[in-house]
């Protein structure tokens, strides 16, 4: 059982780190920032969800879990937020910098 | 206990893959496209701190990925407000779609 787990783990944490690979890829390769973002926003939400669900076998039942889960809804929240905010500046013609 | 140290690798990739992102912040063009960059640095810090702590079964490190994504959506809204505020006033504010 705890292999499984452990298996669960490790295939999990490694997509999770997958996405994070293609969001730098994206953000480094694609041509305009709408583009980047897209590729931005796979990192936040699928890296860093799939690496939380990934943990939560790791740690202690209930509440070592929903902290875990509190922090990927807290990442959740500021990536919407922060990318609604981020494509209107960029659709703007950008803020100077 | 060699989940741990698979965890641990997987914290440094992540960390390597969000240095390798901050090659946009020299880049640019625009000022947004340097925020997404310091953006996919405060993910792939929430998901490294949050395998270092579960890799090394230390709590506090959990805490601090809590607060850390915290920090990073108010620095990027205040970016975003910061970025908007100053050559136009708020009563020509448009939505052109």
């Amino acid at each position: 059982m705890s292999f499984v787990l452990d298996l669960f783990t490790m295939g999990a944490v490694s997509a999770g780190a997958f996405f994070f690979l293609a969001g730098t890829l994206g953000l480094l390769r694609f041509p305009d920032p709408l583009t980047r973002l897209h590729a931005l926003t796979k990192a936040d939400n699928l890296g860093l969800g799939l690496i939380v669900v990934g943990l939560l076998p790791q740690v202690a039942w209930p509440f070592g879990a929903f902290k875990l889960i509190a922090v990927w809804l807290m990442g959740l929240f500021a990536a919407t937020t922060v990318s609604q905010l981020m494509a209107r500046a960029a659709r703007d013609g950008g803020p100077s910098p | 206990m060699e989940i741990a140290d698979f965890l641990l690798a997987v914290a440094v990739f992540v960390l390597a893959m969000v240095a390798l992102g901050l090659i946009r912040i020299l880049r640019g063009p625009a000022a947004a496209d340097r925020m997404m960059a310091a953006q996919l640095l405060g993910a792939g810090g929430i998901a490294a701190l949050l395998l270092l702590g579960v890799a090394t079964e230390a709590d506090a490190a959990i805490d601090v990925a809590l607060v850390l994504a915290l920090l990073a959506a108010f620095a990027s809204v205040a970016f975003v407000q910061g970025a908007s505020r100053p050559d136009d006033d708020p009563s020509k504010e448009t939505h052109r779609s």
